[in-house]
């Protein structure tokens, strides 16, 4: 019996479209007595799955799904309105390329500043400080201030920060879109070796031919529902036929 | 399945994602603190050529024209005496607590990108803020120490205990009321002018310019009470204890004919710090309230 890392039970998820609202109106409507005027939509709507140990698993959907919602979720960056989810051990996310990066810091304080949010002691993250570096390529450019990277070298040294945390589940949104051909084979590479070493993999990407190769298991969402769960080429041939 | 990652530990538990214990955890990131602390002061003088020499200039000419309006033309060095050291003793605490409550309650919406895409426990940024607002603090308690000790310092043990207990009071205090108000900040930033109302009026609203006693002749007895229930108060009143009542010699009274040290100081402190204490768990349990909604809201 496999070991359960995600737990994901009757998720729902809302967000307000309204987000401009002044201190007078809030005010206002509560001396009248009444709430203010619910304006929401559901971008998550009685989401459940489990994911065991060792599992590479596709978040997939078009546009405006809930994909992202969901993994922010998993993350914990997000609480769900209703429903529970669970994770066992470290999470890491790469939800977006080079966040909590900051531009003013040189790349070496962006590699212990990034390595700390994500969890790893100061003992680990100088043991394989030189690894994160020689797996980025940007030796050179290391005490460099990070806004004056290209995209690429920014997302090179973001990814390898992420995979060299060595959390229990790793989150990864959308970043294998940017960086060169052979950064990315080399970025397929670690995720197969992540995957080798028994870690679990959720990936949200539009790249089907991509998430459909590495990816064993596709969940697809639409417009906040589960509609479909199997083998990831099956899911990916399902989209297509929608198209 | 001997290289698998779970059978090299022992199993972790089972966790819900996004819920931590506050304050506590940020006991556990340390270094991530450090980290953070460090980034805030960098990006604080990022460009700027004196850097945190500005940490002297600003209090420094704040005290020159406090000095110069309240301490020379409206007089009150003469019933003060040593008022450069009374009143930049009480200087220095309404500029630690300005800076921490003031920095806490934007540092949620300043660090919004990271709040958005990562979990970390987002105490760490107003407890951040504390630090910063110290690292600023005691450069001018040095100052503070150097004038007071040219003019006769000489502090006893109880002394000394009174500045580690008002400095004490004046950081839980600005965490708590940072935290709240921080929270707040997120979904209403009408917060933020609100914040710098209230420390505008601090410096005024404690004993910094002048002497506690013109308080006790002017107000009713119900008034001087509350006025001295105000943590800040208390600390101003331990700062003059420790780096003040000393370098003039102790005196029962002053020369107008005043008490010097307020009556039931300690006793006043006490209730300050609990006061303060009720504020930090006010503020932490807001915090964790709102919390929730940080990252749809920033």
């Amino acid at each position: 019996m496999a070991t359960t890392y995600i737990d994901v039970a009757d998720v729902r998820k809302e967000f307000s479209l309204r987000h401009n609202r002044s201190f007078k109106e809030f005010i206002v409507a509560a001396l009248r007595g009444k709430a203010l005027e619910k304006d929401t939509f559901n971008a998550l709507d009685n989401v459940s799955f489990t994911v065991d140990e060792g599992e590479t698993v596709a978040l997939l959907g078009f546009n405006g799904s809930g994909k992202s919602t969901l993994l922010k979720c998993i993350s914990g960056v997000l609480t769900p309105d209703a429903g529970s989810i669970r994770t066992r051990g470290r999470v890491a996310g790469l939800i977006e390329v080079g966040a909590g990066f900051h531009p003013d810091l040189t790349g070496r304080e962006n590699v212990y500043l990034n390595g700390a949010i994500l969890g790893m002691t100061e003992q680990q993250i100088n043991d394989t400080f030189d690894e994160i570096v020689a797996f980025s390529e940007i030796e050179r450019f290391i005490d460099t201030e990070v806004k004056f990277y290209s995209s690429g070298m920014f997302l090179r040294l973001a990814f390898s920060v992420a995979v060299h945390s060595e959390p229990e589940v790793f989150l990864v949104d959308e970043i294998l879109a940017v960086g060169d051909e052979p950064f990315q084979k080399k970025c397929l590479a670690k995720i197969e070796q992540l995957k080798g070493e028994g870690r679990t993999l959720v990936i949200v990407s539009h790249d089907l031919n991509l998430v459909s190769s590495i990816c064993k298991r596709g969940i697809l969402l639409e417009k906040g529902v589960v509609t479909m769960d199997g083998p990831a080429p099956d899911v990916v041939t399902h989209m297509r036929g929608q198209e | 399945m001997s290289d698998n990652v779970a059978s090299q530990l022992a199993l972790p538990p089972m966790t819900t994602p996004g819920s931590g214990r506050g304050l506590l955890d940020v006991l556990h990131r340390r270094f991530l603190l450090k980290l953070i602390v460090r980034k805030e002061l960098r990006v604080r003088y990022r460009g700027s050529a004196l850097g945190m020499a500005w940490t002297y200039v600003k209090p420094l000419v704040q005290f020159g024209v406090f000095f110069l309006a309240m301490g020379v033309f409206m007089g009150l060095r003469a019933t003060v005496p040593n008022y450069a050291v009374y009143l930049f003793s009480g200087v220095v605490v309404m500029n630690f607590f300005g800076e921490a409550f003031g920095n806490a309650t934007r540092s949620l919406v300043w660090n919004a990108p990271l709040i958005n895409k990562i979990y970390l426990p987002r105490e760490l940024f107003p407890v951040s803020s504390l630090w910063v607002g110290a690292v600023h603090f005691f450069p001018q308690l040095l100052v503070l120490i150097i004038a007071t000790f040219i003019t006769g310092w000489r502090p006893n043990i109880l002394e000394l205990l009174a500045f580690v207990l008002g400095f004490l009071i004046v950081a839980v205090f600005s965490l708590g009321l940072g935290m709240l108000f921080g929270a707040v900040n997120v979904y209403f930033r009408d917060a933020e002018n609100l914040v710098e109302l209230i420390i505008m009026v601090a410096t005024w609203i404690s004993p910094v310019l002048y002497h506690w006693n013109l308080v006790y002749n002017n107000f009713p007895v119900w008034l001087y009470n509350i006025y001295m229930l105000n943590p800040l108060t208390s600390s101003v009143n331990l700062f003059h204890y420790a780096f003040w009542y000393s370098s003039i010699g102790r005196p029962v009274t002053l020369p107008g004919g005043a008490q010097t040290l307020v009556p039931d100081m300690w006793a006043w402190a006490g209730a300050g710090l609990g006061i303060a204490v009720a504020m930090l768990f006010i503020g932490q349990l807001v915090f964790r309230k709102l919390e929730r909604r940080f990252a749809q809201e920033l």
